[in-house]
């Protein structure tokens, strides 16, 4: 029998093993099977490789994530806080200026309902510097019109009066404050009392004899009878009332919001104001960033 | 046993090469593990075929083409197996059977150490790997399969450059003569 050369061999070996594989696609394609047993170890033989590689890329990706590529970002995070903190500034202006815009919106339209009033818009500037006292200081003085004895209010209702006017500032007494007060009485039932502070955010209204009938809730308005109001400006809401000897004490909720005064108007006259609406205090026109004097010569 | 002899083809010498134990067998896995799971992560290495480049370096080491087809078949088959019901068992086998036969019987004659022989048969061994595909899916199975095309030689050119660099670590493989 002849010996088959090498290479005539490795040709044979070839050919069996491609007619092999052609019969074993030809299975596959008759029979419309996969080979499902085959693939079945193979992937079970092969796939602890895969996934002791996946776990191993996974850490080594970790790893990489955590630590290498964060190289950089001491630097980014410094950076964000800076522009972080740039922004939060800049909102805070913004909020700002919004609610100086609505301020000043209200401002005006009570302004506008009260045409006929003279009256100069003023920043407040300053608060009381000792505790002796409740005051506030305006940017406005002498030079725009500003006397002593004026009253000074925002649409919301009473503040206080000018106690002092310097040729450009001046200062306010607050309502709240124990020398101050006010001629008023209750809106509803017409009874006058002078109302004052107590040196507390609440006022008092002080002679109100034990048998008149007020009730809590009910609105407190200026009587003009202090020659420095107008009539019927809002004082406040009465929130508590004790039964006395021979006088009521009954406590008051200033109507306007002393405690966060930015802007205000001073009276420059003594006139009675008309009745103003429910809807004045809200803003109906486009407001300005500087609150312009809207005096009426 | 000696680790490298020369095989002498009329005045020639050429060095068959020996390897580590079980270096064939974990290059191989290797070669699967990551074929299958490298390109989920990189889209782009779809185009590496790391068993071909495999099939092609031990053939080319090994230069005895009866190994050479036999490695081939047992790579491609296990390629098959690993790539899903869509790719018939024998597809990858029988191309990786034929480029394991040629690159032995070439190596057999040429000294294939230098990595610009080892670019230009690495690409020229994808090509015909592609056409035993090619031809399989269109003749045998009767399926619409895109001859070479641009894609295919790009691909061909990045499986030559990656040979390159990854035949020179498989070579430390190789056991010193």
């Amino acid at each position: 029998m002849a010996v088959m050369p090498s290479r005539h061999k490795s040709l044979v070996l070839l050919a069996g093993v491609i007619v092999l594989q052609v019969l074993l696609l030809a299975v596959q394609n008759k029979r419309d099977s996969q080979g499902r047993l085959i693939r079945s170890w193979t992937v079970g033989a092969v796939s602890p490789f895969e996934r002791a590689g996946s776990y191993g890329f996974g850490w080594f990706r970790d790893v990489w994530r955590n630590y290498f590529a964060l190289r950089g970002t001491r630097k980014d995070n410094e950076d964000l806080h800076r522009e972080n903190d740039a922004l939060k500034l800049h909102i805070a202006q913004l909020e700002g200026k919004a609610a100086e815009a609505d301020r000043l919106a209200g401002l005006l339209h009570f302004r506008q309902s009260q045409a006929d009033v003279p009256m100069v818009a003023a920043r407040v500037i300053g608060g009381s510097v000792g505790t002796a006292s409740l005051t506030i200081q305006l940017d406005r003085g002498e030079h725009d019109g500003i006397r002593r004895n004026m009253g000074v209010i925002t649409p919301d209702g009473v503040v206080g009066k000018i106690i002092e006017a310097y040729p450009n500032t001046s200062l306010v007494l607050l309502l709240t404050d124990r020398e101050s007060g006010v001629g008023a009485k209750v809106a509803d039932s017409g009874i006058q009392s002078p109302v004052g502070g107590v040196g507390e955010p609440l006022i008092t209204m002080k002679y109100v004899p034990s048998d008149d009938e007020v009730s809590v809730g009910q609105r407190v308005v200026t009587s003009g009878m202090d020659r420095i109001f107008p009539r019927d400006l809002p004082v406040g809401t009465i929130t508590e009332i004790k039964a006395g000897n021979q006088f009521k004490q009954i406590r008051i909720k200033p109507a306007a919001n002393l405690e966060k005064l930015e802007e205000v108007l001073v009276l420059l006259t003594l006139h009675p104001l008309k009745e103003t609406d429910s809807a004045a205090a809200k803003p109906a026109a486009p407001a300005t960033s500087n609150p312009a004097p809207v005096s009426n010569p | 046993m000696n680790s490298a002899f020369d095989l002498r083809i009329g005045e020639s010498h050429i060095e068959v090469h020996k390897f580590r134990t079980g270096a064939i067998l974990i290059a191989t896995l290797l070669a699967l593990v990551i074929q299958a799971w490298f390109p989920l992560h990189f889209a782009r290495a779809a185009l590496l075929d790391l068993p071909l480049l495999v099939t092609i370096y031990f053939g080319l080491s090994r230069r005895n083409p009866s190994t050479g087809l036999l490695l081939g078949t047992a790579i491609g088959l296990l390629q098959d197996s690993l790539s899903g019901p869509t790719v018939p068992l024998g597809l990858f086998g029988m191309a990786k059977t034929i480029i394991g036969y040629l690159a032995s019987s070439i190596g057999a004659r040429l000294d294939t150490e230098h990595p610009a022989a080892r670019f230009a048969l690495t690409a020229a061994f994808f090509v015909v790997h592609q056409a035993v595909i090619v031809m399989t899916r269109r003749i045998l199975l009767a399926q619409p399969e895109p001859w070479f095309n641009l894609h295919l030689f790009a691909a061909a050119l990045v499986n030559a450059l990656v040979a390159v660099f990854l035949f020179i670590l498989l070579d430390r493989l190789r056991r010193p003569s």
